[in-house]
């Protein structure tokens, strides 16, 4: 079966089975000679980070276990996504301590990404709520982890994009909500400074967002809409239905080029008329605004295209991004909106992507001048200290990784230990070097 | 809230039904065979909402045990207003053309047993004057296939009785539908290469839910299923003999 990740680039022919008990993965992994593959949630990793020749999905664990409507700790299966959870919790009050921009996430994949949203500066990481979970290792064994049981095996596994093992089901935290709705303010920057002055003086605010219209230069360059968000206390726990139009088709490849995306960021920026804007929205299109469109990673045509996220220190910010966004827009590399977002401290896992500083994600549509173009940015990145997102990779060098993750080697030493060498690995595991 | 009782609730179809169920906040009570994978369905309900979930184990060919089973169920729950019947195997042909003890065995499974739950809940309901009879039936009991005549005779069993079930307790308010998925990406066909035609349990869920707030009779589901057989009991057996459906 051909399989890809949600960036459609790249993919391969993977053998996937869908167990549905403790025994059928195990039967899986230790059953049959020569598995070598990794666990996949709902594939919205972007590029080869949930694909191998032997994929272990995880969609048929999606039970829930308990709840506990005191401290809003909640037990599940691996293969339960967020989707499920708000749908279940809103109702009752109650909302991820974290959640990405998508909520057709697995609880693993969030674990395995150590997923961030826009509240990072105050709330850390998914994996920073977490207060345990199950793993299957290579030899079928199940243990159990946290900070405090089995703690190198839970801190290479948050954020350890399923090297070393399967998730099998977590016990983490939800916060407490009194509305699904959100207040939402928008102010309007011209550039990239005014932006990064308004995530100073908003570092305090609950969620902050800023959409980047990668395609502005000079004067104008980092031109953006910066947005703060927090739950509204008044307006009630009612749901909306998400299933807005869908792609049904791959868009030619023409659909996209430098002049429709101007336009569209041109649009996009004058919607917000005053220099700024407050209203009241319903969590999805606030959290999840692309969610709306079903499938709208077909827009970039059938060659699929690839998500590029760094993040650099704080120090590093302004120029080292300003380098960066001059080098995209004299590209002229036709990226959709592009979302930056400032990240608080870092946390103990090996593998974890976000430290304290800025963080920039943008689209491209796969071609050999974008792959080239990314090629560079990473040499920028790497020179200001800092890394590019695993969840979000298709394309960096065992170099870069190397160096962006300075804790490779002692992650490889506890997969090593748990003897994931050799058993769990994707084609991003290979090609970055961990085997 | 409702009070429903699920027969076979660890069928794919019946749990992804009962998280509908669950999420109303409705009284459930989950009969099967696999306890220790309904205990683990139950827990999931829970959370999901149910405002109780009862459990007890069933065997659908302990057929003397039914009346027993569903008196205790309905007795637990205090009183009843929807049954959902979704067990059921997929027995091989081929076998089944072998051997006449295959045969009747798939008959019982698939036709007695729920013939004797229903003739006993039939009276419930009709004593009570109100509520709901689903049974998960099948497109597969519209016409007999060669590839698949012994589970499309019990099948079409289960919907010729649910017809006669209909016609008589709807006198006494009680709603009766009958359920014909079309292929589901279920355990049951865990052996089968899926293609477009191929639904997820879900979608079979939420037709069956709204199908029972309205009151439908029969509904096929996907919808589409109800022209594919539409043609299928229509096509002349000159033309029919020749194809290998
Ligand atoms: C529109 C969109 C917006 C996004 N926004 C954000 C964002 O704001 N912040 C952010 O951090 N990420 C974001 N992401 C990325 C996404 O959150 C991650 O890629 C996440 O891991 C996807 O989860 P999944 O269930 O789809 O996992 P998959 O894509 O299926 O897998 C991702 C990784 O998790 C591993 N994995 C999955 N399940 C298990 C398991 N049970 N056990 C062990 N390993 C497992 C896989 O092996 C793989 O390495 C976004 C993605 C999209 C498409
Ligand atoms: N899948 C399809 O394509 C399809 C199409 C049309 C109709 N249907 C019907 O849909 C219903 C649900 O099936 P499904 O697709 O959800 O498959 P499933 O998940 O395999 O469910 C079948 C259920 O029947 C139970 N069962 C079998 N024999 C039993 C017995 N002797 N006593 C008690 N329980 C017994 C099984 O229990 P265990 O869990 O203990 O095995 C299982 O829960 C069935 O009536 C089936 O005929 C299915």
């Amino acid at each position: 079966m051909l399989i890809s990740g949600w960036g459609r680039y790249p993919s391969i022919d993977a053998e996937v089975s869908q167990p549905r008990s403790l025994s059928e993965i195990k039967s899986d992994i230790s059953g049959r000679d020569g598995f070598r593959g990794i666990a996949r949630g709902q594939g919205r990793s972007y590029g080869d980070s949930s694909i191998a020749n032997n994929i272990i999905s995880t969609a048929h664990f999606s039970r829930f276990h308990d709840f506990d409507a005191k401290s809003g700790c909640l037990s599940c299966d691996a293969g339960v996504s967020i989707s499920d959870i708000l749908d279940v919790f809103v109702p009752k009050g109650w909302f991820p301590m974290v959640t990405p921009g998508t909520k057709y996430v697995s609880v693993g994949g969030a674990i395995a990404s150590d997923v961030h949203g826009k509240n990072h500066h105050l709330v850390g990481t998914f994996c920073d709520h977490l207060y345990s979970f199950q793993i299957m290792v290579a030899n079928g064994d199940v243990l159990n982890c946290s900070k405090s049981e089995n703690r190198d095996l839970f801190i290479a596994t948050c954020g350890g994009m399923g090297l070393t093992g399967i998730v099998l089901n977590a016990t983490f935290y939800l916060q407490k909500i009194k509305s699904s709705f959100i207040d939402e303010t928008t102010y309007k920057a011209r550039n990239l400074k005014e932006c990064f002055e308004l995530f100073e003086v908003n570092a305090g605010a609950d969620y902050s967002v800023a959409w980047v219209d990668c395609l502005q230069q000079g004067d104008n360059l980092g031109r953006s809409l910066f947005m703060l968000g927090k739950h509204n206390e008044q307006a009630g726990l009612r749901e909306t239905s998400n299933s807005g139009p869908s792609i049904p088709f791959n868009f030619p490849n023409i659909a996209l080029n430098k002049y429709s995306v101007r336009l569209f960021n041109q649009l996009y920026y004058s919607r917000v008329r005053s220099k700024m804007r407050e209203r009241q929205v319903h969590y999805n299109p606030f959290f999840y605004p692309l969610d709306g469109i079903r499938n709208w990673n077909r827009l970039y045509g059938a060659n699929g295209f690839v998500q590029y996220q760094f993040v650099l220190p704080k120090d590093a910010g302004l120029v080292g991004m300003t380098l960066i966004l001059e080098k995209i827009a004299a590209s002229g590399a036709g990226s959709f909106l592009s979302v930056l977002k400032a990240f608080g401290k870092a946390n103990a896992n090996l593998l974890s992507f976000p430290f304290e500083g800025y963080t920039l994600a943008l689209d491209f549509k796969v071609n050999d001048k974008v792959l080239n173009l990314l090629n560079e940015l990473d040499a920028i990145v790497s020179d200001y200290g800092g890394r590019v997102y695993l969840t979000k990779d298709a394309r960096m060098s065992e170099q870069t990784f190397k160096k962006g993750y300075p804790k490779w080697e002692e992650f490889q030493k506890v997969r090593e230990k748990y003897g994931a060498q050799g058993v769990f690995s994707s084609l991003q595991s290979k090609r970055l070097g961990l085997g | 809230m409702k009070k429903v009782l699920i027969i076979g609730a660890t069928s794919a179809i019946a749990e992804a039904t009962a998280r509908l169920f669950a999420k109303r906040g409705d009284k459930l009570f989950l009969l099967a065979r696999n306890t220790e994978k309904l205990t683990v369905i139950a827990r999931d309900l829970k959370v999901r909402g149910a405002k109780e979930v009862f459990t007890g184990s069933f065997d659908a060919l302990d057929m003397e045990a039914h009346a027993g089973l569903l008196d205790s169920a309905i007795a637990q729950m205090e009183g009843i207003d929807t049954v959902l019947i979704a067990h059921g195997t997929l027995p091989d042909q081929k076998n089944c053309e072998a051997s006449a003890a295959e045969t009747l065995s798939a008959m019982n499974i698939n036709a007695l047993s729920v013939i004797s739950l229903l003739t006993h809940l039939g009276n419930v309901f009709e004593k009570q004057g109100a509520g709901s009879i689903a049974v998960i039936s099948s497109v597969a009991g519209d016409r007999g296939r060669q590839s698949n005549y012994v589970y499309g005779a019990a099948k079409g069993t289960v919907s010729i009785f649910l017809q006669g079930l209909r016609h008589r307790l709807c006198k006494a308010g009680v709603h009766v539908l009958t359920v014909k998925p079309g292929f589901v990406d279920t355990p049951m066909t865990a052996e089968f290469p899926k293609g477009p035609l191929w639904a997820q349990p879900d979608q079979i869920a939420s037709a069956i839910f709204k199908a029972l707030e309205k009151k439908k009779s029969v509904i096929y589901t996907p919808g589409f299923w109800a022209l594919i057989m539409l043609i299928v009991r229509l096509v002349p057996n000159w033309i029919f003999h020749k194809t290998k459906l």
